[in-house]
């Protein structure tokens, strides 16, 4: 075996059905409930556990409860910065957002694999990823519409372009906000994608250098994991810095609906 | 890359499971449970302001209370400088005349007594003169063999003294 020991790094990604997978079906649809599935409801088990242990409603608050009032304030803070005294009612929908996206990621991250558990992120799916991207631009479009009818369609226009420029730059605004759901969802999906990659092909370094005996080989390991540690800690920053992007990137995008300019 | 080559079997599973848990975490945890999280942060808030406010207004009832204080600390300390100072006269005036008294008493008494001197003096200068006079007699008895009437002796010593 050890000779044989191959890692493959896309393999972490799979999606093993757990249970229903035949019989589970909502208009002809599966919706097996998979490992992706069990690590999404592991990450709303764990924000549960953590905003429900700041409900202590304290005046003086201890550890946990400033933790939590921490993230709530912080969220708050967002979207008064980014969209002013309007963004107050995306408090909950943002704040879901973040957690679910932070709690995820850095789930995904946990050296679980030591206790034979395998963690699996499911931000590192574009499927996933997709939902919530879809999400938040299905809200800016029926927030933007609800709020300007058919002004909001002068977002596609800034201020001051000449007359002649209007179709090509309504043109290239249009096309840029359509994207926006896409660049969205793909860039916590490729970003944790490549993180967790990353990890992967170095520990097939690592192991590969030692099997291959004296020489150059455990060199190679040696310094692949001192890589890896150095990666740990950024893939760390990376799961909060993508969580945060998720929730700035949708409010700003909440903030056009809003005010449009 | 599962993402994609397993996509057409777990797309729908995938995203029903998402809707299905970021509902939970939206409505239970973000509509349930912020709210009261930030209602929490936002009473602390005002509570916080309130406690503020009420100690600005007790260290500016402080400073009036103080000014007041002061104010009438110092009308009664110019009352007190007011009382001695009518004290002091007052008690001057009463020693001027009580020393104006008793000077008038005293000059009463050294002209009585400058008197009783002067009275002592001429009383002994009589004496003086009597007992020269009977000094004189016996010294001119005794010298010449003479006797002198009294009265004369007493007009030569007269005259000696006197000059």
């Amino acid at each position: 075996m050890a000779e044989t020991a191959k890692v493959d790094p896309m393999h972490q990604f799979t999606i093993e059905p757990m249970f229903g997978t035949d019989h589970w079906q909502i208009a002809g649809y599966n919706i097996a409930f998979t490992n992706s599935s069990l690590w999404m409801a592991l990450a709303a088990v764990a924000v549960l556990i953590f905003v429900a242990g700041g409900m202590k409603r304290e005046l003086v608050p201890g550890r946990w409860q400033m933790a939590v009032e921490g993230f709530t304030g912080f969220i708050d803070n967002l979207l008064a910065a980014n969209i002013g005294p309007a963004g107050k009612k995306y408090v909950p929908y943002i704040f879901s957002l973040f957690m679910f996206i932070l709690f995820a990621n850095v789930l995904g991250l946990m050296p679980l694999g030591l206790v034979g558990v395998h963690p699996f992120t499911f931000t590192s799916h574009f499927t996933a990823t997709g939902v919530l991207a879809v999400m938040s631009f299905a809200i800016v479009l029926i927030v933007g519409f609800w709020k300007h009818k058919l002004h909001f369609f002068s977002l596609f226009i800034p201020h001051g372009t000449p007359l002649v420029m209007i179709p090509l730059i309504f043109a290239i605004e249009l096309v840029s906000f359509l994207v926006r759901p896409f660049s969205l969802g793909l860039r916590l999906f490729v970003a944790m994608m490549a993180g967790h990659v990353l990890l992967e092909v170095l520990s097939g370094f690592v192991i590969n250098g030692f099997n291959a005996g004296l020489g150059i080989g455990p060199v190679v390991s040696v310094l692949s994991f001192a890589l890896m540690i150095a990666i740990c800690a950024l893939e760390i920053l990376v799961a909060g810095i993508q969580a945060y992007v998720f929730a700035l990137l949708t409010s700003l995008y909440l903030n056009d609906a809003e005010n449009l300019h | 890359m599962p993402q994609i080559a397993q996509l057409a079997e777990t797309w729908s599973s995938q995203i029903f499971w998402m809707l299905i848990f970021f509902g939970f975490i939206f409505f239970v945890i973000g509509r349930g449970m912020v709210p009261k999280v930030m209602a929490t942060v936002e009473t602390r808030d005002r509570q916080i302001a309130s406690d503020l406010a009420a100690a600005e207004a007790a260290r500016a009832a402080a400073d009036a209370e103080e000014e007041a204080w002061r104010a009438q600390a110092n009308r009664q300390r110019a009352e007190a400088q007011a009382l001695i100072a009518k004290a002091k006269l007052e008690a001057a005036q009463a020693s001027e005349t009580r020393l104006a008294k008793a000077n008038t008493k005293l000059d009463a008494k050294l002209a009585e007594a400058e008197a009783q001197i002067a009275q002592a003096r001429s009383g002994a200068l009589k004496e003086i003169e009597k007992v020269a006079a009977e000094a004189a007699g016996d010294i001119v008895t005794r010298v010449a063999g003479l006797t002198v009437d009294a009265k004369a002796a007493t007009a030569a010593v007269k005259e000696a003294l006197n000059g």
